[in-house]
C-alpha cells in the first residue's frame, strides 16, 4: 500500500463547518481551530515485535473535532490511547516519535503521566461508570486530586452534569447508583466525569458504538456543545457520524495515516483511492 | 436397540450422576438428623418410671435404652431383653445408670409424686420431697413441701446470683487488683536492681497504701459473703428416694426440680425451654457433664472474630501484591502454587508451629521484655486466645489469598482504565475502585476461612484451649480484652465431654447437644458474613453489559 503524505497542515478554518452550521446553526468561530492543540510527529508504536503505528504525523486543532476512521485493527484506537498514555498500561509497548499537547511533550521522561491524563480526558467505547453514586462518579477526578470541599464539589458536579446535558435527568437522584442509568445516560455520565476535571482535550473511543440511535444523537449534539471548550478527538466506525460531528477526518489503514483533511473534502473528494473505497463502502 | 440408543444418549450417566448426588444428600441429611434428634432431645423431660423387681426392691429413673441380652448359648437369646435406667442419686447408689433384666420386673408405674432434681453435685436426684426445713424449724411436709418447691428453687436461683456477684465482681475485683499490686511491687524490685541509686520509697508506700485499702475491701466483701451464705444456707429440703433413703439438700444447691410424670404438655415445654436456655447461658458444672456451654460459645465466637481481624488484612494485602503489583511470571506462579498448597497442610502442623513460634518464641520474648516481674509464671509465653487466633489465621490465610486474588482479577479492566484515565494513580485506583468492587469476593474468602476456623480443634489444643476456663477472655476489668487468657471452645468441648469426662455415659447427650450448637454458631457466623457480602454486592454491583 502507498502511504500518502498528510497533505493538510492547514491552519485555516475548515469546510467541515458547513455541516456544523447546518445542524446547529452556530457561527464559524475565528479563534478556535486557529492553532494546533495536539501535534503528532512521526509517532510509532510497537507491541513487542509487532509494529502497529507507522510514522503518524498529524495535528489536532484547538477546539475542533478530529475524527479518526478506518477498518478494525488499523491503529486508530491505539493512536488515541497514545494521546493520554493509556498504552503505558500494556506490557511491552514501545512508543517513539513526539506527541505534544499544548506544547507539552507527553512522552518526555520529565512529564508526569498523571498530569497528562488530567489534561487529556477520555471517554471509552463501553460506558464504564464506577459502582458508586452519580454524584461520586462525577466528582471522582476531583476527589483523587484531593479536593474535599463540599461546595466546590457540588458546584463541579452540577457544572459537569449540565455540560454533559445530563443534569435535568438526574438532578433529583444524585445519590443513586450510576449503574442504574440507561446506556446513553451512562455514557453522558462518563463524559461528565471526564470534563469535571476541566481537561484541555477530550478523547472519545467509539463513544456511541453501544448506544441506540436516539442516545447516539444526544451524544453527537453534546459533542457540538463540548467543542466550544474542548479539543475533541473521536474514533468512530460510523462514517455518517464522522461526517456529522467532525471538522477534520483522518483515515487510517494498516497502521498508517492514509489521508487527513477537512471532513467535507475527505467525504466528497478523497484524494486517495483507498479512502474512497472505504467511505463508499467497498471494503471495511 | 433401545438400550443402545439410551446408552448413546447417556441415560445411564444421568442415573449415575443423579444417584451420586442423591447419596451425598442422604448422608448429609442423615448426619443432621442424627445430631439434631440426639442433641435437641435431651432437654425434653422424660417420664420417671418406678420399677418393682422380683426381689421386692424398687428403683426409679428415666428409661434410656433396651437391649437384647447377649447370651448366644441360651435358646431364648433373641427374646430376652434388658433395660437401662438413669436412676441418678450417685451419692447414694454410686452410679448413675442401672441395667435391669426385663424378666426380673414385676411392675412398671409412673407415680406423679416423683421429682427429678438438678443440683450442684452428684448428678440428678430422683425422689419425693418430704420436708422443708429452715434451720431447726420444719416449714412444711408432704404435699406442702412439694407446693413450696417452685418458690424455693426460684429463690435459690436469685441467691446464687447474688453470691456469684459478690464472689466474682467484688472479691474477684479485689483479687485482681491485689495481684496487680503484687506484680507492681515486683516490678519495683526489678527497677531497683537496675538502678540501685534511686529511691523508690514513695512508690512503695503508695502501693502499700493501696494494698491496705484493697485488703480492707476484701475483708468487707468476705463478711458480706459469709452473711449472705448464712441467711440463705439454712433453708433445706429433705428428699426420699423410692428405696426409702432420705437425702437432705440445701435449697441453694437445687437448680431445678420438676415432677416429670405430673407435668402436662405446657409444663414439659416450659421445662424444655428453661433447660435449653440454661444450657446456652450457664457455665458448665461437675467437670462439664452438667450445666451449660456459655464459655465455650463465647470463646469460639471471640476466637473466630480475632482470627478474622488478623486474616483479612494479611490475606488481602498479600493478594493485592500478587495480583496488582508483582510481575506475573514463573516466580509469582510458584508462590501462588505454594500458597494453594499451604491450605492442604494438616492442621496439627500449624498447631505445632503455633506452639513453637507464637507461644514459646514470640510469647516468651514478650514476657521477658514486658512482663519480667511475673516470671517464671508466663503471661504470653503460654497458650492463649491470641496465639490460637493467630495460628488459625495462618491456617486460613491461603483461602483468603486465593479468594481475594480471584475477586481482584474479576474487577473489569474497563473500570480500572476509567480511573487511570482520570489521572488517578495505581494506588488510588486500587483503593477507590478495585478494592470496593472486589469486597464481596474477599468476603467470600473470609466466609470460607471462618467456616474452617470455627471447626478446627487440633491446633487449638496446642495453642490455648482448655477444658475449663475460670474466666472469659473478655470482662469488666481493665484492659477488658485479656488476649493472654486461655479459653474454651465448642469443638474441644465436644471431645472433652465425650471422651475425657469422668462420667462419659451421663455426658453422652451433651456431646450431641454441643455439636448442635457448634453447627448453629458456624451457620450464624456464616450467615452474618453472607448478609454483609450480599449488601456489598448490591452496592457495588458491576455494570450489566
Amino acid at each position: 500500500m502507498e502511504m500518502t503524505e498528510h497533505e493538510t497542515r492547514t491552519t485555516a478554518p475548515d469546510s467541515g463547518l458547513r455541516i456544523k452550521t447546518e445542524v446547529k446553526g452556530r457561527d464559524a468561530a475565528s479563534a478556535p481551530g486557529s492553532t494546533p492543540d495536539i501535534v503528532c510527529e512521526a509517532v510509532n508504536l510497537a507491541y513487542g515485535e509487532n509494529h502497529v503505528l507507522h510514522d503518524i504525523t498529524m495535528d489536532m486543532d484547538d477546539r475542533r473535532v478530529t475524527a479518526l476512521i478506518g477498518p478494525s485493527g488499523c491503529g486508530k484506537s491505539t493512536l488515541l490511547r497514545c494521546l493520554n498514555r493509556m498504552n503505558d498500561l500494556i506490557d511491552n509497548v514501545r512508543v517513539w516519535g513526539e506527541i505534544r499537547v499544548k506544547g507539552l511533550d507527553i512522552n518526555a521522561l520529565s512529564t508526569d503521566v498523571i498530569e497528562v491524563r488530567r489534561r487529556v480526558g477520555m471517554v471509552f467505547q463501553k460506558s464504564n461508570p464506577f459502582p458508586k453514586s452519580i454524584y461520586e462518579n462525577v466528582i471522582y477526578g476531583l476527589r483523587i486530586a484531593g479536593i474535599n470541599d463540599k461546595s466546590t464539589l457540588d458546584e463541579a458536579c452540577e457544572r459537569s452534569l449540565r455540560g454533559a446535558a445530563l443534569w435535568d435527568e438526574v438532578k433529583d437522584r444524585l445519590d443513586e447508583s450510576g449503574l442504574g442509568l440507561s446506556g446513553g445516560q451512562m455514557q453522558r455520565l462518563c463524559i461528565a466525569r471526564a470534563i469535571a476535571v476541566e481537561p484541555e482535550v477530550l478523547l472519545m473511543d467509539e463513544p456511541c458504538s453501544a448506544l441506540d440511535p436516539i442516545a447516539t444523537l444526544k451524544i453527537e449534539e453534546l459533542i457540538y456543545q463540548l467543542k466550544e471548550n474542548y479539543t475533541i478527538v473521536i474514533v468512530t466506525h460510523n462514517l455518517q457520524q464522522a461526517a456529522r460531528v467532525s471538522d477534520k477526518t483522518a483515515f487510517f489503514w494498516l497502521g498508517r495515516l492514509v489521508e487527513f483533511g477537512p471532513t467535507a473534502e475527505i467525504f466528497t473528494a478523497p484524494k486517495d483511492k483507498l479512502t474512497e473505497d472505504y467511505i463508499t463502502g467497498r471494503f471495511g | 436397540m433401545d438400550l443402545k440408543k439410551a446408552l448413546t444418549r447417556g441415560d445411564h450417566l444421568v442415573w449415575l450422576t443423579g444417584s451420586a448426588l442423591g447419596m451425598c444428600l442422604v448422608m448429609i441429611l442423615g448426619m443432621l438428623l442424627v445430631i439434631l434428634t440426639n442433641g435437641l432431645g435431651i432437654f425434653w423431660p422424660a417420664a420417671l418410671e418406678q420399677v418393682k423387681l422380683r426381689d421386692g426392691s424398687l428403683l426409679a429413673g428415666e428409661l434410656t435404652q433396651r437391649q437384647v441380652i447377649p447370651d448366644p448359648d441360651q435358646p431364648t437369646h433373641p427374646e430376652k431383653h434388658r433395660l437401662q435406667f438413669k436412676v441418678g442419686n450417685r451419692d447414694l447408689y454410686g452410679a448413675d445408670f442401672r441395667w435391669v433384666d426385663e424378666d426380673q420386673i414385676v411392675e412398671r408405674t409412673r407415680p406423679p409424686e416423683l421429682y427429678l432434681v438438678e443440683r450442684s453435685e452428684y448428678g440428678p436426684l430422683i425422689g419425693t420431697p418430704v420436708r422443708v426445713l429452715d434451720g431447726d424449724k420444719e416449714m412444711a411436709s408432704g404435699s406442702g413441701a412439694a407446693a413450696m418447691l417452685d418458690e424455693l428453687v426460684a429463690r435459690a436461683a436469685r441467691d446464687r446470683r447474688t453470691i456469684k456477684a459478690i464472689e466474682k465482681d467484688e472479691i474477684g475485683g479485689v483479687n485482681y487488683t491485689l495481684e496487680r499490686i503484687r506484680l507492681d511491687r515486683r516490678k519495683l524490685d526489678y527497677r531497683q536492681k537496675r538502678d540501685p541509686a534511686r529511691d523508690f520509697a514513695a512508690e512503695r508506700q503508695a502501693l502499700d497504701q493501696r494494698e491496705t485499702l484493697q485488703k480492707a475491701a476484701y475483708a468487707e466483701a468476705e463478711q458480706k459473703l459469709v452473711k449472705q451464705m448464712e441467711s440463705v444456707g439454712s433453708s433445706r429440703v429433705v428428699w426420699k428416694t423410692v428405696d426409702g433413703q432420705e437425702k437432705e439438700l440445701r435449697a441453694l444447691d437445687i437448680y431445678r426440680a420438676y415432677p416429670a410424670n405430673h407435668l402436662g404438655w405446657g409444663g414439659r415445654a416450659s421445662v424444655y425451654a428453661s433447660r435449653f436456655w440454661a444450657f446456652l447461658s450457664e457455665e458448665p458444672r461437675e467437670a462439664n457433664t452438667e450445666g451449660g456451654i456459655f464459655p465455650a460459645i463465647f470463646g469460639t465466637v471471640m476466637m473466630v472474630f480475632l482470627m478474622s481481624l488478623a486474616v483479612v488484612p494479611l490475606g488481602v494485602l498479600a493478594a493485592l501484591y500478587l495480583r496488582e503489583y508483582a510481575r506475573q511470571g514463573p516466580l509469582v506462579r510458584t508462590v501462588r502454587i505454594a500458597v494453594n498448597n499451604l491450605a492442604g497442610v494438616p492442621s496439627i502442623v500449624f498447631g505445632v508451629f503455633g506452639l513453637g513460634f507464637f507461644v514459646y518464641f514470640v510469647g516468651g520474648a514478650i514476657d521477658r521484655v514486658f512482663y519480667p516481674e511475673a516470671l517464671p509464671t508466663p503471661t504470653y509465653g503460654t497458650g492463649g486466645i491470641l496465639w490460637a487466633a493467630l495460628t488459625l489465621a495462618l491456617l486460613t490465610v491461603p483461602v483468603v489469598i486465593v479468594a481475594s486474588e480471584e475477586a481482584l482479577a474479576a474487577v473489569p479492566r474497563s473500570m480500572r482504565e476509567a480511573s487511570l484515565a482520570m489521572g488517578a494513580t495505581k494506588f488510588q485506583t486500587i483503593l477507590r475502585v478495585v478494592l470496593p468492587a472486589a469486597a464481596p469476593g474477599i468476603l467470600t474468602g473470609l466466609i470460607l476461612a471462618m467456616a474452617r476456623a470455627a471447626g478446627e480443634v487440633a491446633p487449638l489444643m496446642m495453642t490455648g484451649v482448655v477444658k475449663l476456663a475460670p474466666e472469659l477472655p473478655m470482662d469488666g476489668f481493665f484492659p477488658f480484652f485479656h488476649l493472654d487468657r486461655k479459653f474454651m471452645h465448642l469443638g474441644f468441648h465436644i471431645y472433652d465431654v465425650g471422651f475425657q469426662s469422668p462420667n462419659v455415659e451421663a455426658a453422652k447427650p451433651m456431646v450431641y447437644t454441643t455439636t448442635v450448637f457448634l453447627l448453629i454458631i458456624v451457620v450464624l457466623l456464616n450467615l452474618t458474613a453472607i448478609t454483609v457480602r450480599n449488601h456489598l454486592r448490591e452496592k457495588y454491583k458491576t455494570s450489566a453489559f
